[in-house]
């Protein structure tokens, strides 16, 4: 294995910190990169391309094979995300109770597809496999909060409630 | 005995606490209920009984899932027969009001149904009665008992022996005894071996594993350290979805917690075993339910399979021997244990033995967390535990298995529920997802969804997976809109016949599966949307 260089590490960004107490809880090991990029993105939102160059010299892998397990797993967002996300799930029960109409309602409404970030930066639509609350189809996650439950009215509804709230 | 004595001390602040209260009210706390908003109505029940002054009168706990999710948030009241759903936090003060008489008749739900009555619960014993995040509640119903008998009472070939001798199957999907798993493991070479739980439950429409997790997650890591003795392994790593954070808290709140009380990690329950366990995130790949692809991905790679064999019990993490069960597979040990494999075997059919938990959902009127035992047939599952179609629409299909299953018609609504039957109707057990569709479903349009699904999860390894599912997807894209021909649907089949047999790992085996079993008893949708009719001449000619 090639030794690798640290690069200069901003020590005034206190989310570096956590990143790189979680790589030390697992010794710094090459196994850790999943669990760093977890941290990464809990901490700065999404995975940056700077931190991921950091990344893969504390754990000493070529930066190739960190951005392949970057860009292989959905959960990790290589762009930064919009101030409020809506995240749909398309499981199987929500999409039997109309996931879809849910969908077309919000990129109608919103100007934007699924995916993306709306123009003004409030609203990033994100799909997810499935959340488990099959009991509630169709259901999406609002920052974090499941709803459950929904037409595509009161997503729409409840969406502009969220935006509206912080303005 | 001294261990248990150890253990009788943990659980003797929560016998204390039952034994002086003359009521106790239960909230479920899991994922369903809490986005209801159940949390708010644990702490307003919590603040009114303080207020009250019914503090140790009334125990007022947030418990694990109760079942029916659709009606959460779900409130039990002692051990009645009703239990309230959609209860609110402005109820709070009805409900305590209604303590000594009368249940609350506008929230009451009668539990003297089908739903309750037809259950028989081994994983989700604990479910709905035990505070997920206290160990004590765990150890006060019997927890840790199984893992201290096989510690001071067995040996790891007895356990084995106990387990196989149960006809045990792995609850994953694939069904494979249990017993034999652990004894290959066993039997392996090498000074360090890993116990492995799958708890990457990527199938859309399946939530049982979650809500084992958030509802006793002890459970799982006792599971997990009695395998772990059996096998001779001494780390355990629990694999979950990053898409459950309640789950991976409350699991790694459990860790510490039995770590503290000396039931984990090192010297373990005071003996010279040692066993830690640590949690692994997934992060959004449904083909880290693959073992070689979930051990790529504790390795910290990207999630890729490899060819078996080598199988994982020969060498799997980090080139060592390591056991992988699922959740639901771990959740059984402890009971198996200590009420013994004929107790566990008198359950079930023949070939498929003990409980399975589903999670029921679609269009069913009880939609939630169920467990039956074996052989229950899927009528029963669908009318009477799922009290059958909202507004009595007729059956359609019931789909199990997820995108690696297949759709079961009506004609065969009296079949067992057993690994073999399900096989044989072109569907799998998989990890228990059971979604119920009406006649508003399309089945072609559901082929293409599970076929999207299967496409953008293919990880692109192997060329029959990742070509073969872009090109059905494009094909039922084709039918769908009203310009495929005969020849398509043929190409359709071959490709389903090509994935099956030529794809690296289970994912593209099983991709076709939604397919083949939706052409085996809905043809008449595709064959309706197809532009020219040459096979029906044919077969006319032929009659001719």
């Amino acid at each position: 294995m090639i030794d690798y260089v640290h690069p200069e590490v901003p020590t005034q960004d206190k989310r570096w910190r956590l990143v790189q107490a979680e790589m030390r809880k697992h010794g710094n090991a090459h196994s850790a990169l999943i669990q760093t990029l977890h941290a990464v993105q809990d901490a700065y939102g999404y995975l940056d391309p700077e931190t991921l160059e950091r990344v893969a010299a504390n754990l000493r892998l070529p930066l190739s094979k960190v951005w392949g397990v970057a860009t292989f797993y959905q959960h990790f967002r290589m762009k930064p995300s919009g101030k409020h996300t809506c995240v749909l799930c398309t499981g199987t029960a929500c999409y039997i109770k109309g996931a879809g109409e849910l969908q077309r309602a919000v990129e109608e409404y919103f100007k934007v597809k699924l995916g993306g970030t709306t123009e003004d930066g409030e609203l990033s639509f994100l799909s997810a496999r499935c959340v488990g609350a099959c009991g509630l189809a169709p259901v999406v996650v609002v920052d974090g909060e499941a709803v459950g439950k929904l037409t595509p009215e009161a997503l729409i509804n409840h969406l502009e409630g969220v935006i509206d709230a912080d303005q | 005995m001294l261990i248990n004595d150890e253990l009788q001390q943990i659980a003797q602040p929560i016998l204390d606490e039952e034994a002086g209260a003359e009521h106790s009210i239960r909230v479920c706390v899991a994922a369903g209920c809490i986005s209801s908003g159940s949390d708010k109505v644990l702490k307003e029940l919590k603040a009114q009984v303080k207020e009250r002054g019914l503090e140790g009168r009334c125990l007022v706990k947030g418990v694990g899932c109760m079942g029916p999710c659709a009606g959460g948030p779900v409130v039990r009241v002692d051990d009645g027969d009703v239990m309230y759903h959609n209860v609110g936090s402005d109820d709070a003060g009805e409900i305590l009001d209604s303590l000594d008489g009368e249940p609350v008749k506008r929230l009451a739900q009668s539990m003297d149904t089908p739903f309750f009555k037809r259950q028989v619960k081994i994983a989700l014993e604990n479910s709905g009665v035990i505070d997920p995040e206290r160990l004590e509640d765990y150890v006060a119903h019997e927890g840790y008992h199984a893992l201290a008998r096989v510690l001071t009472q067995m040996q790891p070939w007895e356990i084995i022996d106990e387990v196989t001798r149960s006809g045990l199957r792995g609850r994953g999907g694939a069904g494979y005894p249990a017993g034999l798993k652990w004894s290959t493991v066993a039997k392996a070479g090498g000074t360090k071996k890993y116990a492995v739980c799958n708890a990457d439950e990527g199938d859309p429409g399946a939530f049982m594993d979650r809500s084992v997790l958030e509802s006793d997650p002890h459970r799982v890591l006792e599971g997990m350290a009695i395998a772990a003795m059996a096998v001779g392994a001494d780390q355990g790593y629990i694999y979950v979805r990053a898409e459950y954070p309640l789950a991976i808290k409350r699991l790694e709140k459990a860790i510490k917690q039995s770590e503290r009380a000396g039931i984990l990690g090192k010297r373990v329950l005071g003996t010279t075993y040692d066993f830690h366990v640590d949690v692994r995130l997934g992060a959004g790949a449904f083909v880290c339910g693959e073992e070689t692809a979930l051990l790529a991905s504790i390795e910290g790679r990207r999630g890729t399979p490899r060819p078996r064999p080598p199988y994982p019990a020969e060498s799997g993490l980090f080139g060592q021997s390591t056991l992988i069960n699922n959740v639901e597979t771990y959740a059984n040990i402890p009971a198996l244990i200590r009420n013994g494999a004929d107790w566990f075997s008198s359950m079930g059919t023949e070939t498929s033995k003990g409980t399975k938990v589903f999670a029921l959902a679609g269009k069913v009127n009880n939609t939630g967390l169920i467990e039956v035992p074996m052989g229950t047939t899927l009528r029963d599952i669908v009318y009477e535990i799922g009290g059958g179609i909202p507004e009595d629409r007729p059956f359609k299909a019931v789909q199990t298995g997820g995108p690696s299953g297949g759709c079961i018609p009506a004609d065969h609504l009296d079949s067992p529920v057993d690994y073999e039957t399900l096989s044989k109707l072109g569907s799998i057990m998989g990890s228990g997802g059971m979604i119920v569709m009406d006649e508003s479903s399309n089945m072609v349009d559901v082929a293409k969804y599970f076929m999207e699904f299967t496409t953008s999860e293919s990880c692109g390894k192997c060329v029959p997976c990742r070509v073969g599912t872009t090109h059905m997807e494009n094909l039922l894209t084709k039918i769908l809109s009203g310009e495929a021909t005969h020849h398509d649907l043929q190409l359709l089949e071959e490709l389903c016949d090509l994935l099956q047999n030529t794809s690296l790992c289970g994912l593209g085996q099983a991709a076709p599966n939604p397919v083949v079993s939706t052409l085996r008893y809905f043809r008449h949708e595709y064959q309706a949307l197809l532009t020219d009719d040459e096979v029906e001449t044919t077969a006319q000619e032929e009659a001719e």
